[in-house]
């Protein structure tokens, strides 16, 4: 065996490269330390309040008998009223942002310059706008619809970044392709770059949409009542699950304390099951050629 | 893109069976810009039916922005200008009344890097007529495409399966099975092989072979032995550097390959095609 024979055999220690490991290590136990300690104490609390009381009865001075039928019903209806006004608005922008808008003019800039900015803008913000634009200026009053209109003004810019991203990930030799055999730009856009951004679009518009069922904020600030013991209607007076909660927790009696904690639960689920959804779309069209 | 009343383009004049060879495409003093730079200019040159037409020269001399003034792909490049004369079976393409989208449809294209949709086998080969609103008789059209692309003994039993499952030069092959769906009159390559290995890469030089009994076919190529291979005509481009140091495309010969290959008539073209160039 020669001299100049290095050893190959021993295995260098890459120490940077294990301490970012653990790093790396530490973050991702520390999130779901957080998550696993605020869901057990929510469920410990809560678990055993989550009856059907609790989710077919209204509300009521006496714990026992107290439900949150009217909350749980404006919750899904908030969400799915937001889902309905969200979506094509927040889609078609991010397709004429990234499909048709002429970059190079100032008023495009403009206008993505100003989406990311809304996308920053507390929540709070916008339950005042809609305060004083949607309650008061068009007189539409303290209902349902203005408490949808509100969430989805708050969650479009999130909506539309998704969106954007998802359309700007399809390669542009899809798009180069579909040119090259006739097809006009409204069939490009129809038929290849829709279809293939769908995934995504529906990951970030679920995200966006569980984050606004959670809002509490703006839905006080344009008087979402804390106390409807009927069932929602779009044009009606409303409550939503967060600020039923958070009414809740303020009461003095220690079994409200737990029903809040019951309500968490059956907020948790509610976003479970839509992240669920998202997930169900996305597989779908990753499966569908 | 410009949207101009689309016009009806003339059926093919050439009479393919006739042994006369009018040029299909004529172009006169073509000028390509890119925001007022000249990616290439002054080329002129004639493209005859049925046969292959090779275009070569080193990197950065216009071969693919040249190609792309064929089927109007360059005016989905903001900046992008074409001046001068390309006319296609005597009708100037960049005339004021023709739409790019009709003229895609008569001069089909291939990319350099295979890029099936991401559906299945039978839809990429249906994108095509469904697009032109041909739907009669789509399972007779995608499987003439994919026979005459040589494919469809390899995926006639799985036509539903992802596009992206087949190997690279079987998806470039669908990619030109999904361009003749489209029965276009010319067929454009831009280095169609230049990502395969030198199997699949015969295989798509055989297909041209074939192709050219009924196609104009136009090929850029970086491979020299491959135009020497496939190409009837060559066109050999360069880089004309100014005083400024602009760089752009020239054309420097033109002429039949065996010509161009072994009897070169311009100095720098034969530098480069035995292996001089420096």
């Amino acid at each position: 065996m020669s001299t100049a024979a290095a050893p190959i055999g021993r295995p260098r220690r890459d120490v940077r490269g294990g301490l970012f490991y653990l790093l790396l290590l530490f973050s991702v136990g520390l999130a779901l330390l957080t998550l696993a300690v605020l869901v057990g104490d929510v469920i410990l609390d809560g678990g055993s309040w989550v009856t059907k009381t609790l989710l077919l009865d209204p509300p009521s001075v006496d714990p026992e008998i107290a439900g949150a039928r009217p909350a749980i019903l404006a919750t899904i209806y908030l969400g799915l009223l937001v889902l309905l006004l969200t979506v094509p608005l927040g889609v078609a922008t991010a397709l004429y942002l990234e499909e048709y808008a002429d970059k190079e003019r100032w008023y495009n800039r403009f206008l993505e310059v100003n989406i990311q900015n809304l996308a920053g803008v507390p929540s709070i913000v916008y339950g005042i706008l809609g305060l004083a634009f949607i309650v008061r200026g068009i007189g539409l009053g303290r209902v349902l619809l203005a408490g949808a209109i509100i969430l989805t003004l708050l969650t479009l810019p999130t909506v539309i970044i998704a969106s954007r991203e998802a359309i700007r990930a399809v390669p542009d030799s899809i798009r180069q392709g579909a040119y090259a055999l006739g097809a006009t730009h409204w069939q490009v856009v129809r038929r290849q770059v829709l279809p293939a951004a769908i995934p995504g679009i529906a990951t970030g518009s679920i995200l966006a949409l569980s984050r606004a069922i959670g809002e509490t904020a703006p839905l006080l600030m344009i008087g979402a009542l804390t106390y409807v013991s009927f069932d929602p209607t779009i044009l009606g007076a409303f409550t939503a699950l967060p600020v039923q909660i958070y009414n809740w927790i303020r009461q003095p009696q220690d079994e409200f304390k737990l029903l809040a904690a019951a309500a968490i639960i059956v907020l948790l689920v509610i976003m479970l099951l839509l992240n669920s959804v998202a997930i169900i779309i996305r597989n779908r069209y990753q499966k569908r050629w | 893109m410009t949207i101009s009343n689309p016009i009806h383009l003339a059926e093919p004049m050439v009479e393919r069976s006739s042994g006369r060879r009018d040029a299909i495409f004529k172009v006169r003093e073509l000028e390509v810009t890119y925001s007022s730079k000249a990616a290439v200019r002054g080329i002129t040159l004639d493209i005859a039916p049925n046969e292959v037409t090779a275009i070569i020269g080193p990197s950065g001399c216009g071969k693919s922005t040249f190609i792309r003034c064929f089927n109007r792909m360059n005016d989905l490049i903001p900046g992008a200008e074409v001046k001068g004369e390309l006319l296609y079976h005597g009708l100037d393409l960049y005339g004021p009344r023709v739409d790019a989208v009709e003229v895609r449809k008569r001069i089909g294209m291939v990319f350099q890097k295979p890029n099936p949709f991401p559906k299945s086998i039978y839809d990429n080969v249906a994108f095509g007529p469904r697009v032109l609103g041909r739907k009669d008789d789509l399972d007779g059209r995608v499987e003439r495409a994919l026979q005459q692309a040589a494919l469809w003994d390899e995926v006639k039993h799985r036509l539903k399966a992802s596009a992206l499952s087949l190997s690279g030069g079987q998806q470039q092959r669908l990619c030109i099975a999904r361009c003749l769906a489209v029965q276009p009159d010319v067929i454009l390559m831009d280095e169609p092989a230049s990502a395969l290995d030198p199997i699949a890469t015969t295989r798509i030089e055989d297909l041209m072979q074939e192709l050219k009994q009924s196609y104009a076919i136009v090929i850029v190529t970086h491979n020299m032995q491959q135009a020497a291979r496939v190409a009837d005509m060559t066109a050999f481009f360069s880089v004309d550097i100014a005083d400024e140091g602009e760089r752009t495309g020239i054309l420097v010969e033109f002429d039949r390959t065996d010509k161009i290959f072994t009897q070169p008539s311009d100095q720098r073209t034969e530098d480069y095609v035995t292996g001089r160039f420096g």
